[in-house]
């Protein structure tokens, strides 16, 4: 009772370029084994960083590591320049949202009704007003509004994958992380999960995206960081970490990477 | 724009006949339960017509309008047999439904009720043992509270040991429920076995679930348990709906996983032990219920939980009124009589479950 009296500290609006997020010497362990060693990376506000990397490399352990879902054994995260633990659950839910990769449920909600618990953080403070415009952009924004009033469980895979992206647009967080948000997705739906991601970056936000499509990552990103056997193998532009060895040392596999004919991104292409 | 202001009347009149059926839908659970109230105070062995019942109400809290009872001893049949009972089979009904609907949004598993899943024979092992050992040290507050701290260890016990990895899947859930059932059964029989006469009869009618004991002081013992369980459930009910997301992702919303389920633990063995301690054990209101209400107006538990609370207490004092009145001068013991209905309808709906989920998962 003492802590639903304790005032709730809203988020300050921040300005591009400033860190959202900030992992240094990160060390997760699971099962007595480094899922995770060592590893330093900032996400700052108007950028969508993409986490790639092989099977095991400890993508979604790092997300959950920013997300406050597991607790470091060694290293610390930050949230807008304080520690995870110094804020309350639901004032991390009003700085970050988590889309996760299964999307269950356990009662045949409506798919609005789904978008709408994205607005629970903000119960009884004055952002609540917004609610019902935050839900329709949302919905808008995944194109999702033509089914808003069909359960979610009788629902595609595609179309529940974006109901919950929805979900986590209407929550209206700074930061959002994203754990392999397409994998259940056609090519044009794919797309649009990433123009999604790129306006909420160009609206100043930070996007974090576990991704195991090179490409989306190349044509995308403003950074990547390769992880490697728990590890940052690399960290930076597209056009300077996806290099050819880099790629081919880290996936043991032989890669290719040319440049786009158009737009000169990075086309990463398995040796075939 | 165009598409905006094209799609938003559609959207709107879909929400404004949501909102309609909720209120549709609780205004007539409320008015069908004051109307069923009065009918079932009318009808017993002495007929008392309705607008009697009514007038000796009104009269009762001092507005001096309508007839009173004209027939012999009418006002003491109302006011020492009837009122009574027929207000422990509101507070029963409405404690039923209401655990029920907790109980499912709690454990993610719509097929979780506290007789299902033994909570209440926890909680009447604990009532029987004040019984059959003659304990009174807090009056008729014992038994509530033997009830209440049976039922909390019981879903605890449920709840822990049925759980893994975070969730609640239905052949962990019913096993545990049987293997609750089975101890507890047990020691019901034990309980009776060191029983005396009087015991012996308060235990079985307890197994087979009435209301024939209620009383004014049974009344004012159990209510205070079921409103305060009713009135924290109402208070959890957007968070209810979040946890269908999963623990994980309620937790990533803001929601305190960790407290919500005590609380809501502490709910569920308040508003069973308010059930249970003078009415027995009564199964399948709480899964039927919740159930019908959902297919009326969806899962939301803001609308869920108090709409299973009227419609609990509705369905107790009809199935109550049945009870007494179906056979003259002969009782049919009332938790037999919801089991008649209750149990086909747990058949039907655990193999929907099964048909949809695929397999026992």
């Amino acid at each position: 009772m003492i802590a639903l009296r304790r005032r709730v500290r809203l988020p300050e609006p921040a300005a591009s370029g400033d860190t959202a997020l900030r992992a240094t010497g990160l060390t997760v362990r699971r099962g007595g084994r480094d899922v995770l060693t060592g590893v330093d990376l900032d996400v700052r506000h108007g950028e969508i960083l993409a986490l790639v990397g092989p099977n095991g490399a400890g993508k979604s352990t790092l997300l959950a590591a920013f997300c406050g879902d597991v607790a470091p054994a060694e290293g610390t995260v930050h949230m807008s320049g304080a520690p995870l633990d110094a804020w309350t659950p639901r004032e991390l839910a009003m700085r970050r949202s988590m889309l996760p990769q299964q999307h269950t449920l356990s009662f045949a909600f409506d798919a609005i009704e789904v978008v709408r618990m994205g607005r629970v953080p903000w119960a009884a403070t004055e952002l609540e007003d917004d609610d019902e415009q935050a839900v329709a952009q949302a919905m808008r924004e995944t194109d999702t509004t033509a089914f808003a009033h069909r359960p979610f469980t009788a629902l595609s895979g595609g179309e529940q994958a974006r109901v919950a992206l929805a979900r986590v647009l209407a929550q209206r967080a700074a930061t959002t992380l994203l754990d392999e948000p397409t994998a259940a997705l056609d090519i044009k739906h794919q797309e649009l999960v990433f123009a999604v991601a790129k306006a909420q970056a160009a609206r100043g936000h930070a996007v974090v995206v576990v991704v195991h499509d090179l490409g989306l990552a190349a044509a995308y990103a403003d950074r990547v960081a390769v992880l490697a056997a728990g590890g940052m193998a690399a960290c930076g532009p597209a056009e300077e970490v996806l290099t050819a060895s880099l790629l081919s040392e880290v996936y043991q596999y032989e890669i290719e990477v040319i440049p786009h004919p158009r737009t000169g991104r990075p086309l990463v292409l398995p040796q075939r | 724009m165009t598409a905006v202001t094209e799609a938003r009347p559609a959207r709107l009149k879909e929400a404004s006949t949501g909102r309609l059926k909720v209120v549709v839908l609780l205004t007539a659970l409320a008015v069908a339960l004051v109307v069923m109230a009065v009918v079932a105070a009318a009808l017993g062995q002495v007929n008392i017509p309705p607008t009697q019942v009514v007038g000796s109400v009104l009269h009762k809290i001092g507005l001096d309008v309508g007839p009173l009872p004209d027939a012999a001893q009418g006002d003491n049949a109302l006011w020492i047999v009837r009122f009574p009972r027929v207000v422990l089979a509101i507070v029963t009904g409405a404690s039923l439904g209401c655990a029920g609907a907790v109980m499912q949004g709690v454990f993610g598993n719509p097929l979780a009720e506290p007789g299902v899943i033994g909570v209440s024979w926890g909680a009447a092992v604990g009532a029987a043992a004040v019984i059959v050992f003659g304990l009174t040290f807090l009056g008729n507050w014992t038994i509530v509270l033997a009830a209440f701290v049976a039922g909390l260890l019981t879903t605890l016990l449920v709840y822990t040991v049925s759980r893994s990895g975070g969730r609640t899947d239905v052949v962990n859930l019913l096993l545990t429920g049987i293997a609750v059932n089975a101890v507890a059964t047990a020691a019901l029989g034990l309980l009776m076995f060191a029983a005396g006469n009087d015991g012996l009869r308060a235990i079985t009618s307890w197994q087979l679930g009435s209301l024939a004991g209620a009383t004014w002081p049974a009344v004012a013992a159990v209510t205070p348990c079921a409103v305060a369980g009713i009135v924290l459930a109402c208070a959890c009910a957007r968070r209810l709906d979040v946890l269908a997301l999963g623990e994980r992702a309620a937790r990533q919303l803001g929601v305190d996983v960790e407290k919500l389920r005590v609380v809501c633990v502490l709910v569920i063995a308040l508003l069973t032990s308010s059930a249970v301690a003078f009415s027995g054990i009564i199964a399948f209101v709480g899964l039927v219920i919740p159930h019908l209400i959902r297919m009326a107006v969806g899962p939301g538990h803001r609308v869920l939980i108090p709409a299973s609370a009227l419609g609990g207490a509705l369905i107790l004092v009809t199935a109550d009124l049945i009870a007494r009145t179906s056979i003259p001068y002969q009782e049919l013991p009332l938790g037999v009589l919801t089991s008649i209905v209750g149990g086909p309808f747990f058949f039907w709906l655990l193999r929907r479950t099964r048909r949809r989920s695929g397999g026992w998962g």
